[in-house]
Parts: C-alpha cells; sequence; structure tokens
C-alpha cells in the first residue's frame, strides 16, 4: 500500500496506526510562530470501534490500510462463523464473531450488508439501515389501542428485542431502525 | 467549484479599513513603507519552515517567507525605520488558520529595544481594532511563568526526560522521539496557546535559547540564557513574532550553518543562507528591533472570526 503525509490525512483516509487499521476522523496542523509543527489526528481503530488521538510530526507519514467497504448478502451462520456472499462474483466470506459483535441480531439472510474487508477479510459488518422482522415474543396485543402512545419488549426472530406499540402481536413483522434500534412500523403482509 | 469569495462584503471592508489604519499608524509615526520582492534567490533557511520554489528566467527562484532578509539590506545602507505591508508565502501551511499565501506586516525600528516595540505592536493593534473589537489592557508574561502556570514545569531547566513525560500526558505520540525543542513546542502549542490572549492582547518574552532564530540571546539576571524574542497572541492565536534584532555577521553566518546542518540531519534540501544578508551585517546593521505581524490573523481575531477564509476573499483552498 501506498504511504501518506500528514498532509494527505483526509476524513475517511484508511491507515495502518501501530499495525491497526484505522479511519482518519479529523486532522488538525498546529505551529508554533517559530518552531515544529505538528498534526492532531483524531482516528477511529476500526478493529475496536474506539476513537483514537495521535500528534504527528508533519511530514510523518502512514502506511494506507488495504480496508474496502463492499456490500455482501448475509447468507447463515453456523454458529461459528457468518457467512456472507459478493452478489457479482458469488464469492463467500466468512465473519468471526468479533467482526459481527452486536450486529448479529439484525441479520437476516438475504438482507444487503456493508461489509468491511481489511487485507481481505471482514473486520466488521454493518446491517441495513432498516430491517423487517418477526416478533416470536411479545405480551397479547391491545386491539384498537393506538393513542395512548404505551410500549412493550417485543423479541425477534434473530434475537433483538425492541420496544413497539401496545397494538402490535406476536407473529407480525415490524420494520426497525438497526442505527436506533427502534421500531418504525408495522409491516403489512 | 466555488468562484465567489469566501469573504463577506462586510469583512473585505474591514480589511480595507485595517489596512488603511495600518498605514495611517506609520505615516504619523514617522516610519517609511518600502516595498521588498516577493520572488528572490535565496529560500529561508529555518529548518521550520518551507519556503516555494518557482522557477523564473530557467533557473530555481524562491517565494519570500517573509520580507525580513531585504528590509535588513535596507537598514544596512539607510538606518531609517521602515515598514513592509505585503505577501508572504509559506508551504505546506494549510489549515483554518493558515494559508499558503497570506499578508504580512513586518516593520523594524531604529534604537527601539525589543520590550519599546512590544508596546508599539499594541498600540497599533488597539490603532485597528477601533469600531471592530474592544481590547482590555495588554498583558505580558514570561514563556517560563506560563510553562509554570499550566504545567508546574521549568523550560529553561526541566532534564529532556521531564519534558517529554509531559508531552505523553499531554497527547499520545507514539513511539516519536521528540529533541528538547520540539517537545517545548508541542508543550506550547497543546497546552498553553490555547488559554493565550482569551482577555486581550498576550505577549509572551523571555524564549529559551534555544528559540533563537534571529534574535539576539542575552543572560537574565538569574544566569538564564533567553533569546530577546516576543510573540503576541490573542484569543488562542499567534499573531506577531519580535525580535531584538541580530547585528552580528559572524553570529548570522553561524546560525546560517547550522540551519544548513540541521536541514540536512532532517533530511530538508540544504540551503545556503543568503550571503547578500551577511555582507549587510558585516557594513553594518544599526541596532533595532523588528516584528512581522499576520494582518489576515489579526483582522480575523478583530472580527471574532475562526478561519482565515472569513477574512480572505480567495482562500488557497476552499473548505
Amino acid at each position: 500500500m501506498a504511504n501518506y503525509s500528514t498532509n494527505e490525512f483526509k476524513p475517511g483516509l484508511k491507515v495502518l496506526l501501530d499495525g491497526e487499521p484505522c479511519s482518519i476522523l479529523e486532522n488538525e496542523y498546529v505551529k508554533p510562530g517559530k518552531g515544529q509543527a505538528f498534526n492532531r489526528v483524531r482516528l477511529r481503530n476500526l478493529n475496536t470501534g474506539r476513537t483514537w488521538d495521535r500528534t504527528f510530526r508533519s511530514g510523518e507519514s502512514l502506511e494506507g490500510a488495504d480496508v474496502m467497504d463492499t456490500d455482501m448478502e448475509y447468507l447463515y451462520t453456523d454458529g461459528e462463523f457468518f457467512y456472507f456472499m459478493e452478489p457479482n462474483t458469488f464469492e463467500q466470506h466468512q465473519a468471526d464473531v468479533k467482526a459481527v459483535g452486536e450486529t448479529s441480531k439484525w441479520l437476516k439472510e438475504q438482507d444487503v450488508c456493508t461489509v468491511t474487508l481489511f487485507n481481505g477479510v471482514p473486520l466488521s459488518i454493518a446491517p441495513p439501515n432498516f430491517v423487517e422482522l418477526e416478533i416470536v415474543e411479545t405480551d397479547p396485543g391491545v386491539r384498537g389501542d393506538t393513542a395512548t402512545g404505551g410500549t412493550k419488549p417485543a423479541r425477534l426472530t434473530t434475537g433483538a428485542v425492541v420496544r413497539v406499540p401496545l397494538f402490535i402481536d406476536q407473529g407480525e413483522v415490524i420494520r426497525c431502525d438497526t442505527r436506533s434500534g427502534e421500531y418504525v412500523s408495522r409491516v403489512k403482509s | 467549484m466555488h468562484w465567489q469569495p469566501s469573504a463577506t462584503l462586510s469583512a473585505l471592508r474591514a480589511r480595507a479599513a485595517v489596512l488603511q489604519r495600518i498605514r495611517a499608524f506609520f505615516v504619523a509615526r514617522d516610519v517609511l513603507e518600502v516595498e521588498v520582492p516577493c520572488l528572490d534567490l535565496f529560500p529561508n533557511t529555518d529548518p521550520n519552515m518551507a519556503t516555494i520554489e518557482v522557477y523564473c528566467d530557467g533557473r530555481p527562484h524562491f517565494l519570500q517567507t517573509s520580507p525580513e532578509y531585504a528590509m535588513k539590506r535596507l537598514l544596512a545602507r539607510d538606518g531609517v525605520s521602515i515598514y513592509s505591508l505585503g505577501k508572504a508565502f509559506r508551504d505546506g501551511e494549510i489549515s483554518p488558520r493558515h494559508n499558503p499565501e497570506f499578508t504580512m506586516l513586518e516593520w523594524y525600528r531604529v534604537g527601539f529595544d525589543w520590550q519599546q516595540l512590544m508596546q508599539e505592536v499594541a498600540d497599533l493593534c488597539q490603532h485597528c481594532a477601533d469600531g471592530l473589537a474592544q481590547l482590555a489592557a495588554p498583558r505580558f508574561h514570561s514563556y517560563g511563568e506560563l510553562f509554570t502556570r499550566y504545567l508546574g514545569l521549568d523550560p529553561h531547566h526541566a532534564t529532556l526526560n521531564a519534558l517529554r513525560e509531559n508531552c505523553a500526558n499531554v497527547t499520545d505520540i507514539g513511539d516519536l522521539v521528540l529533541s528538547r525543542v520540539e517537545c517545548l513546542d508541542l508543550l506550547f502549542s497543546l497546552a498553553i496557546e490555547p488559554h493565550l490572549g482569551q482577555q486581550g492582547l498576550q505577549f509572551v518574552f523571555d524564549y529559551p535559547a534555544c528559540m533563537a532564530a534571529l534574535a539576539q540571546v542575552e543572560q537574565r539576571s538569574d544566569g538564564t540564557p533567553v533569546t530577546r524574542r516576543f510573540e503576541l497572541y490573542f484569543r488562542g492565536i499567534e499573531l506577531a513574532n519580535g525580535y531584538q534584532e541580530l547585528t552580528d555577521a559572524e553570529e548570522q553566518s553561524r546560525r546560517f550553518a547550522a540551519d544548513e546542518a540541521r536541514r540536512i540531519e532532517k533530511d530538508l534540501p540544504a540551503y545556503r543562507g543568503d550571503p547578500r544578508l551577511v555582507a549587510a551585517l558585516h557594513a553594518g546593521l544599526p541596532s533595532c528591533a523588528g516584528v512581522a505581524l499576520g494582518v489576515d490573523r489579526l483582522l480575523m481575531a478583530l472580527l471574532g472570526e475562526q478561519q482565515l477564509s472569513a477574512v480572505q476573499a480567495f482562500p488557497l483552498h476552499r473548505r
């Protein structure tokens, strides 16, 4: 991979810092009147998801990280790995539990997810912004109650638990926003 | 693509007013306006300064990082106080507070010492601020006092290890190995500078001897060698940098040589110092104090803006 100098550190650039793949978030150039210039850089460690603040001497460089976001279809899990397929090449990739993390509770077979590959191996998985999942367990629906605004917990086929309005019943399919983890609407079947 | 200027018409009016006030200020004080070349034969040798190289007449020339060398040649011949209000260029300096091309006011006062000049800088800023900002009385602090206040550290005598530990406390620098000056620069920029000038103009003086550039070095009464240099801060940013000017030609040659050695060490292009400056110093530079002030930054601070693009019509990179 190419090397990038501090003046090329733009938000979104993927670099290797201490061997960890990182995405640059911010880059601030600081220079005393007469003296050494520095760059205060905020990065996201793509392995851990944590933000990282590091100061560099201006002009230093970092190796680029071979990190690529690809849309892939989620196929299935065998308990140990999660399998994804590139829709054009049909190439399959296996992601381990660490890469999938909390995302597993939104994964529905055949949904298209964004798979971040680092050196060709899945590093993290982003689910679609909205998913439609069936409720497998919740208290019985209260007919006609669409106005009180009360909610109750509902468990979905994938294991996710979301708060839904009181009128929703077990066996219904609902639309959820995976970014906030919230119920959006009922899906008419 | 943006074809429109980034500064508002009212900011451009404030800029025009400030430029006029600067000229009126110096006319009233009998300081002569001079123009010196932006395009010249020799670059700045300072290892922390990147000079832009351009081609003219088929060979490399340099866009000047400040009018200093040429102005000192004028001082050596004519011995009168002078100012220059023009463009300066510095490569690689790009941020919301840096533009590679900027407007610099630089002036030299024959017979002044650095303390008198510091007061004149405050007067000039006050004169420019009229109607744009209210400035409290200027405050003056030594470099050492500020390190004690904000870091509990004596910058003149602290060991290199103590400085490095402090840097590691202030920010993650990984396995970067910093020199003494670099530690001081890092600590000052990150832990002190943001606090400076929040109430009004704030001057910093008595810089460590290792930060002399083209200023004189003297022993303070306690025996600590300090640089006869000051900087002005306003609203957390540096506006000006002044010196009791070095007049010793031999010392100037040594500093050029030291810069060149440091540039080679840092793998930068090795530059020969401008021999015409050394010759001018040999002929005799009058005792003087000089200062350079960033006009765009002054205007930005007076208008309470956070970015130079708010006061420059066409910054190089529109953000």
